[in-house]
């Protein structure tokens, strides 16, 4: 057998050494320390919530300095700590490491290569995305705001004959998102309202 | 959720309905096994599948999709005819004894309510709803009768209206044979003993239809009846499907709301800050008389220095709403009709999950820009692709989309569906040139901000120019704190953070982004959201855990675990205690009403939302109607057999003429009843889950699942191709489908509706043209037409059609 364990091979392994200890009649004790034993020491522990349902579930992520001085995470689990899933997680919670890291045939793991990593931006008429940066990205997509927004911006409306300051425009739509977390949520709709945006939705009502 | 996730341990009865907590929430089932092993707890499922809940239930109902309301209106009038009703927590805390104006009234052939009126903008009915009103004395004063025999007291009309929710009929609706729906409502009404909770758990199985938020008024009926809110252990719980859709329905990234659920001003009916007050204010002690605490200091925040009382706090600033629909499937309408040109997308992806997805992607070609904010490439970004099925040459929209952060690598709170607001710690620094959402957002508006500052021909520019956005940290870095204390609010003179919402004024002393999550970060040391304190003894409640809104109150309504003198119902999960004074010296949960008041005041206006302070069984909140009535979905096989001449909800605007399969003939072209579902390995639009090669390993791609007797009927063999159709891919006579895997399974069986036999199939939505798997859209067969109230679409019941490839 190669040294290299898949991750199965490796779960195949721990669960046999786990029922071993139970079989040997020391018990519930022995499991907890099969358990501590394969813990990772050399890493910092960072609790985070799971990103999939509203069950809100604490993940602890194992984290430790790469070559390039770049926090990293190795390994992630349930924390048995939190309240609700008091360590355990669904199949989806259970690998959240997968969005990161993916294993190659060899049981190495390797960055997820579909990450978009880059801005993307597709021209008119074209077929391909190109990279651009950061800047030219906001820049751009500014300019576009400003001039869908001030080429289609209601001040005032007449309404039952009266007339009523608005201050919208028809022209943009905003959505998201569940995905978000509440501070990014709060500063989407205050900068959304300030652009007198109200064609707003997101995926709650999907 | 009322109530919260650890809390389901304190049920007796489940009643889950329209969810799927094995699937979907799968942890938190480990909460129902809790309740069952230590307080022989009982679980039934209604569901038109037997799914992985149903499969560990005491006791599967099987009913029709769609057919909701007539299931639960066969509880209320079971519990009615019965007198099983928890007859104190009736009289005390609810609407029951309210009489109601004589012009109310009901009719029994079309399912109509009084008030009824043609809407021809919206090509459908509406209501003037000012029949389904109380009686009052001169001062303004509900009348009651305490008695409960008056024939026109809410009580007696409840009684009235669902009589006809007969055993026979609803069985005869739903499908559902007469014994197991009579052994149901016989186990889930044994809860309206005092001291015994049941628990309705449910999802969008029962809101995604024309009439989902009658259906989730049906369930607070039957639970108000029950005397299960407001109790440990019981309430309505919204089961939401992800991690913080709580929190973003809160901050309101909905048109219609702006944070902490206050409405967004409309043009006709809040021109002015004065009108918007005048209008939205009810008197005290109704908890919302405090809105205009809440409305001005979140215009401080907005606009800060600038917002003053002499210009009505930049009210005008804030934009104002026309007339029309302004959702999801509102505002795809106007992009096919080339209003919008713009886009903006955060991590969603409608191009999967909204429905008629087909038709969606096509108009989004008529955008000339769309923003979309993702970690992975998706296809609402990527609608202009081959592989979307378009020729990119002839499609103009410039696309921008821009990397984000994964969860791990950002920081910030989530509120779970119980309103626990949660810190998210940030593990990993991303990969490449990612930012998180919050950055982004920061530097792009900052960007908008400078442009125009700069340009003196700008259209109005003050609302942008002036709002504050002056949440600046290190190296140009967003300060996430400076974020969270404007949520949480502060004092204006001295920057100081408000304890809670208690301290807003509306004066313009305070600023406040949100005030529902006021007290969630009240301080820079230990704020409440990262508290991490379990709880080692007591009903679950875990108070050091967390920040839960509003207050940090874990159980809303709290006041009604307790009867009238302050006795809890079950004393087993006592949770407030008082002494001989009346004082309260004990409490396991965050009281739902102002310290200063009694008990016996406290229990005088349990409900401290309502302007009557008493919970509604009789409402004139919704605009389709006082009391949940039974109505088919839009697209159905049968007739509705209680009202014979109503259409689907008549309040349902119907969006595109053609668009549903509503003559006899068409219902013969797509005879099968669709429901799309969810399921544990994959998670919504499947950007995500498609992209991790674990889960995809453990379900790699899109079936559709139909029952072994239907099977034989079309020859169909485990594991086939099928192609599915709908009357959405039906284009200028030709009938296009889509292609799934055949599932043949005994999950599915056909139901017998009114003698007639009728199949459910039903599909996941998971799967679309980007990421490492990839498949078929399911919702490219769901209609655009939702429920009245919230628009929210149709997906659990429509009609298609299902064939063998070739």
């Amino acid at each position: 057998m190669s040294m290299k364990l898949s991750r199965r091979t490796f779960l195949k392994l721990t669960g046999t050494a786990a029922a071993a200890s139970i079989l040997a009649g020391s018990g519930f004790q022995s499991r907890l320390e099969a358990a501590e034993k394969i813990r990772v020491h050399y890493a910092r522990e960072v609790p985070t919530i799971c990103t999939f349902c509203g069950v809100g579930c604490g993940i602890l992520c194992h984290v430790v300095k790469n070559e390039h001085n770049r926090d990293v995470i190795i390994n992630t689990e349930g924390d048995p700590d939190h309240p609700i899933n008091e360590g355990s997680l669904c199949s989806k919670g259970s690998s959240l490491y997968n969005v990161s890291y993916i294993y190659d045939s060899q049981g190495r793991p390797k960055p997820n290569p579909n990450r978009l990593t880059k801005p993307l931006y597709r021209a008119p008429g074209s077929d391909r995305w190109e990279e651009k940066d950061w800047d030219w990205m906001l820049e751009t997509i500014a300019q576009r705001i400003k001039k869908t927004r001030d080429e289609n911006f209601e001040l005032t409306d007449t309404v039952d004959g009266r007339k009523v300051t608005v201050n919208r425009t028809n022209a943009i739509a905003w959505l998201g998102s569940a995905f978000c977390t509440n501070e990014e949520n709060y500063l989407f709709n205050k900068m959304a309202r300030a652009m007198g945006i109200i064609n707003i939705d997101h995926c709650a009502r999907l | 959720m009322t109530n919260h996730w650890i809390d389901y341990r304190n049920s007796d009865v489940f009643m889950n309905i329209g969810g799927n907590t094995a699937e979907n929430h799968p942890i938190s089932m480990k909460w129902i096994e809790k309740a069952r092993e230590t307080r022989g707890a009982k679980l039934i499922v209604v569901d038109p599948r037997i799914t992985r809940t149903a499969a560990v239930a005491d006791l599967y109902v099987p009913i029709r999709p769609g057919t909701n309301i007539a299931y639960l209106g066969g509880l209320i009038n079971y519990v009615l005819e019965n007198e099983l009703y928890h007859k104190e927590y009736v009289l005390s805390y609810t609407n029951a004894a309210y009489l109601v104006s004589e012009e109310y009234d009901f009719d029994e052939e079309t399912g109509l309510f009084s008030g009824i009126q043609d809407d021809p903008d919206r090509n459908a009915k509406k209501y003037d709803r000012s029949s389904w009103s109380y009686q009052t004395d001169s001062a303004g004063n509900p009348l009651k009768d305490p008695s409960l025999e008056n024939p026109q007291c809410v009580f007696q009309l409840m009684k009235k209206f669902y009589a006809k929710y007969t055993l026979d009929t609803v069985s005869k609706i739903t499908g559902c044979p007469k014994d197991i729906l009579e052994e149901s409502y016989r186990l889930y009404a044994s809860t309206g003993k005092p001291g015994k909770a049941g628990n309705i758990l449910y999802a969008m199985g029962i809101t995604q239809f024309t009439h989902g938020s009658q259906n989730v008024r049906a369930c607070a009926i039957v639970q108000l009846l029950l005397g299960n809110m407001g109790i440990p252990g019981g309430g309505v719980n919204a089961q939401r499907g992800q991690s913080n859709v709580q929190g973003s329905t809160d901050m309101a990234i909905l048109y219609h709301i702006i944070p902490g659920y206050l409405s967004a001003p409309k043009a006709a009916s809040h021109p002015t800050l004065a009108d918007y007050i005048e209008k939205e204010t009810p008197a005290p002690p109704c908890w919302w008389s405090n809105k205009p605490k809440y409305l001005i200091s979140m215009l401080k925040a907005f606009w800060g220095e600038h917002a003053t009382a002499d210009n009505d706090f930049c009210y005008d600033y804030l934009p104002k709403l026309d007339h029309r629909d302004h959702s999801h499937i509102g505002l795809y309408k106007y992009m096919g009709e080339g209003e919008i040109k713009g886009l903006i997308c955060w991590a969603d992806n409608p191009a999967v999950t909204g429905p008629s997805a087909a038709a969606k992607r096509s108009y989004q070609s008529k955008l000339d820009w769309l923003v979309s904010v993702d970690i992975f490439e998706n296809e609402t970004a990527s609608f202009w692709k081959k592989e979307a099925g378009a020729n990119p040459k002839e499609i103009q929209t410039e696309v921008f989309l821009l990397p984000a952060t994964a969860s791990f690598e950002r920081e910030g709170t989530k509120a779970n569906s119980g309103r626990w607001i949660q810190w998210q710690w940030k593990a990993q620094d991303a990969p490449g040139e990612c930012k998180a959402d919050l950055q982004i957002a920061y530097e792009l508006f900052k960007k908008l901000q400078e442009l125009y500052a700069a340009d003196p021909n700008a259209t109005f520019p003050d609302p942008i120019t002036k709002l504050k956005w002056d949440y600046e940290g290190e190296d140009g870095r967003v300060d996430i704190a400076k974020v969270c204390k404007e949520i949480n609010g502060y004092t204006v003179a001295d920057g100081q953070y408000v304890t809670n919402f208690v301290g807003l004024k509306d004066d313009g002393s305070t600023a406040c982004g949100n005030w529902l999550f006021s007290g969630y970060y009240n301080n820079d040391e230990n704020p409440a959201c990262q508290s991490r304190i379990k709880e080692t003894e007591g009903i679950g409640s875990n108070l050091g855990w967390s920040f839960a809104w509003p207050l940090n109150r874990r159980i809303v309504y709290n006041r009604c675990s307790a009867d009238l003198q302050g006795n809890p119902w079950n004393p087993e999960l006592q949770v407030f205690w008082w002494d001989e004074e009346g004082k309260l010296v004990k409490n396991l949960d965050i009281p739902d009403w102002p310290g200063a008041w009694s008990f016996e005041e406290a229990a005088r206006f349990p409900y401290i939302m309502l302007p009557e302070g008493q919970a509604r069984f009789f409402s004139n909140g919704m605009v389709d109607g006082p009391f949940p009535a039974h109505f088919e979905p839009a697209e159905s096989p049968v007739p509705n057999l209680l009202y014979p001449k109503a259409t689907f909800n008549p309040v349902s605007q119907r969006w595109y003429e053609g668009h549903l399969a509503e003559t006899e003939e068409e219902r013969s072209k797509y005879p099968y009843i669709m429901s799309t579902y969810r399921i544990t390995e994959h998670y919504q639009s499947g950007i995500m889950t498609r992209n991790m090669p674990w889960l995809n390993e453990t379900m790699p791609e899109l079936f559709i699942e139909i029952s072994e007797e239907l099977a034989i009927e079309l020859n169909i063999k485990n594991g086939e191709t099928v192609l599915v159709e709908s009357k959405r891919l039906l284009k200028n006579g030709e009938q296009k489908s889509i292609k799934a895997k055949a599932c043949v399974t005994k999950r599915l069986k056909p139901m017998t509706v009114n003698g007639k036999q009728v199949h459910v199939v039903g599909m996941p939505f998971h799967w679309g043209y980007c990421g490492m798997r990839k498949g078929a859209i399911t919702n490219d067969l769901s209609p655009s037409v939702g429920d009245a109230n919230t628009t929210i679409p149709e997906s659990k019941a429509f009609l298609c059609n299902i064939r063998k490839v070739g």
